[in-house]
């Protein structure tokens, strides 16, 4: 070959690939399939900060061992996790066991990979309907919330006595807006939340949404427009930083720490965090706009078995499963980590027995409302990318919250073809 | 001048050695080193690599391109064929129009910053003194330290309320800038980090360039009375223009994927004003619960087919410099 043309070709092909790299990482690799040795069953979930020596791994070990069998543990991280279900499964290398966030599972369900609870002979009665909701797809259920977690406000008791306000009193928005007011007289900040535009400012931004009577599949309602108003307001008012715009809900938390906030949304799983604080604190539930706890969104995982070639496997994956949702498990695991309201009544008076201080938690998971609930399913994902766009227009002050809800409404409504 | 001179030498002497040894002991084996497989088995290793870490990706990226992969297609793998519909429908999206003015803003001012800040810097390097190779090294830090160190690290300093940036504006009496929440100002931060991320690149590869540019011509010239600036256009630039045209190549390149500094720090918003292909491509595939490959591989694709026109026009541009 010509040297000339050589490096030419070299050449394009270089500049090419390098940005093919980028197209080209959708393909990914797949991880460990669940045809490993007989006797071991693979498990993933998105806990990678509990390590192998771990409380939560020797839990899983346990429960692998009363089956008869060895567990093989492989921990990603929330995102990667749902790609390498996807991918293992396009590979017919599924593991026997994930653990997966719970809007996730009518996505993973939508495609057929995962087996119900129903082929598995597993029983779901005693778990609450309105957490159990995002595992429900056409009728079916596809898995079990290993337990469930939720947002409310946390305040800080000290900046709100100091400004003289009554945490019981905020049961409306009125009364919070009225408390902001005097907590930024005092010269204090107001609130703080999560207004990113990722699935989190989703997730902070509902409980106000579904607490304004809105519904998701109508993102232009009024209500809609007063919910999305309440939060521009605050940041025009000064009662919430700007920095909401890009905070995610680890930030919102470090900001809350600094003790110059009054409140702040955050979730279950800042319980021990808050009672180190250097500052008292206390939560409350997120108020809806005329009084009563608003919705908050669901969050949490739900433990899914999918599709394996041998079904011979499911009855050992049966046994696993309800090792891991017996109210005692259930209690386990909330302590675990920390965050976890069990699913079940049961699971939820045990829990409470130990630790009383968990109530409002308590109620504001059964309060709570599933994503994908609605039988939104696969539609919930694109509504939300459309919702939290809308909420970043507004609250940058590039569209007004009419403009922004209408934009996100023809835009859902051409994505999910409704 | 005394270089062309210098140059004939060793070639003259490479000339005699070449011709009478080796030819000898190569034709003893050149039945053996003539053969196509011995040729193909010395190739074989870089073609399978290149074929497997290179074509495939590639032809995986087109092929997700042109089929409709949802989810439930890519797992059970029955995607429906649609051709270019996957392309006109990003083409005529109401994004396309905004995230390519903001890949061009982001490539034209990131490579014009870059190039000139780490060319001058190169320069300043090019004198000796004490420390230099320290401060050298120390320009290099922002190339050593992990992405999302330095985009976390941009944000905070970014940050609208209590930002390092806004409180020493604050102390000139500059009021709060909402350097990552304003449409307005959004990219210009993005694109602040991105240069500084580029700098240690384009001095790396323009001072090693300056290294080949013979010493003597700067002592001709100075002999002949050009001053330092007079020196700079004259001998630097023009003689390190080939090498300054591969840095922009691949700083052209490296910048059109460019995806984490700005999703760390943005993610695209607010309100896709910094919202390039690359981040569109990147969101549409990862960033949704809902993973959208098929939209996201026609973006990506297109970036694919815009670096290689840059690609080619820098190729027209070095042969016409070798043809003069």
């Amino acid at each position: 070959m010509n040297p000339k043309v050589l490096r030419i070709a070299a050449a394009v092909a270089t500049a090419g690939i390098a940005v093919g790299a980028l197209a080209g990482c959708s393909g990914g690799t797949a991880g460990t399939g669940g045809d490993a040795a007989s006797g071991t069953y693979t498990w993933w979930d998105p806990y990678p900060q509990h390590a192998e020596d771990s409380d939560w791994a020797k839990r899983v070990q346990d429960c692998g061992t009363q089956a008869g069998v060895t567990i093989q543990r492989t921990a990603y991280d929330t995102t990667a996790l749902t790609n390498q279900a996807l991918l293992s499964a396009q590979d017919g290398t599924s593991p026997d066991v994930i653990l997966i966030d719970n809007p996730a599972v009518s996505t993973l369900a939508d495609t057929g990979m995962l087996s119900t609870t129903d082929d598995l002979g597993l029983d779901t009665s005693a778990i609450d309907e309105n957490l159990l909701a995002a595992g429900v797809l056409d009728g079916k259920t596809y898995g079990i919330p290993i337990g469930a977690n939720t947002l409310a406000l946390y305040y800080n008791a000290d900046v709100l006595s100091a400004a003289g306000v009554d945490p019981a009193s905020i049961t409306d928005w009125d009364a919070l807006d009225a408390a902001l007011a005097k907590v930024s007289a005092a010269g204090k900040k107001g609130i703080t939340f999560s207004g990113i535009n990722t699935e989190e400012g989703s997730f902070q931004f509902l409980p106000w949404f579904w607490g304004a009577g809105a519904d998701l599949t109508d993102l232009s309602s009024p209500e809609a427009v007063e919910a999305v108003t309440l939060w521009k307001d605050w940041l025009d008012k000064g009662y919430a930083p700007n920095s909401v715009i890009t905070n995610s809900q680890n930030t919102v938390w470090e900001e809350f720490l600094t003790g110059d906030f009054a409140f702040a949304e955050n979730g279950t799983w800042q319980v021990d965090s808050a009672a180190k604080a250097p500052f008292a604190s206390g939560v409350i539930e997120l108020p809806a706009k005329d009084g009563g706890a608003a919705p908050a969104p669901t969050g949490g995982e739900f433990i899914v078995a999918p599709v394996q070639k041998d079904t011979a496997r499911y009855e050992t994956t049966r046994k696993i499963i309800e090792c891991m949702t017996t109210p005692e498990g259930f209690v386990d695991t909330a302590n675990t980590f920390a965050y976890y309201i069990p699913p079940t009544a049961e699971g939820q008076k045990d829990l409470l027995a130990e630790n009383p201080d968990l109530e409002t938690w308590v109620s504001a998971v059964q309060a709570a409302k599933g994503r994908t609930s609605d039988n939104l399913g696969t539609d919930y994902p694109l509504i939300s990318e459309q919702l939290w766009t809308a909420v970043q227009n507004v609250l940058s002050g590039a569209q007004t919250p009419q403009q922004a809800l209408d934009a996100a409404q023809s835009a859902a409504q051409s994505a999910t073809g409704k | 001048m005394s270089f062309p001179t210098l140059r004939e030498h060793p070639r003259a002497s490479d000339d005699t050695v070449a011709v009478t040894v080796p030819a000898a002991g190569r034709r003893r084996r050149a039945r053996l080193e003539g053969s196509p497989w011995v040729a193909a088995a010395f190739a074989a290793p870089l073609v399978i690599y290149l074929v497997v870490f290179y074509l495939w990706p590639l032809v995986r990226s087109i092929d997700l391109s042109i089929h409709d992969y949802t989810v439930r297609a890519f797992v059970q793998g029955d995607a429906a064929f649609v051709g270019l519909d996957n392309y006109i429908a990003v083409i005529s999206s109401p994004t396309f129009g905004p995230a390519l003015a903001n890949t061009a803003i982001f490539v034209v001012v990131s490579l014009v910053f870059q190039y000139a800040i780490g060319l001058g810097l190169a320069v300043f390097f090019r004198s000796h003194f004490p420390l230099s190779g320290l401060l050298r090294g120390l320009f290099l830090v922002p190339w050593l330290l992990p992405l999302i160190v330095s985009g976390s690290t941009w944000s905070w300093m970014l940050n609208s309320d209590n930002g390092i940036i806004n409180s020493v504006l604050g102390a000139f009496g500059i009021g709060q800038i909402n350097w990552l929440t304003s449409p307005d100002t959004a990219m210009t931060a993005v694109v602040i980090a991105n240069i500084w991320l580029g700098i240690p690149f384009n001095l790396v590869i323009l001072y090693s360039g300056l290294q080949n540019i013979p010493t003597d011509l700067y002592e001709a010239a100075s002999l002949d009375g050009a001053g330092p600036w007079r020196q700079f256009w004259s001998i630097t630039f023009p003689l390190l223009r080939p090498v300054s045209a591969i840095t922009l190549l691949l700083g052209l390149v490296y910048t059109l994927k460019v995806v984490d500094i700005i999703w760390i720090m943005t993610r695209g918003g607010p309100a896709d004003a910094t919202t390039t292909l690359a981040i569109w491509s990147y969101r549409e595939a990862f960033g949704t619960g809902q993973p959208d490959l098929s939209p996201a591989a026609a973006v990506g694709n297109v970036l694919i087919v815009i670096a290689l026109v840059f690609g080619l026009v820098y190729l027209r541009a070095q042969r016409r410099q070798e043809n003069s």
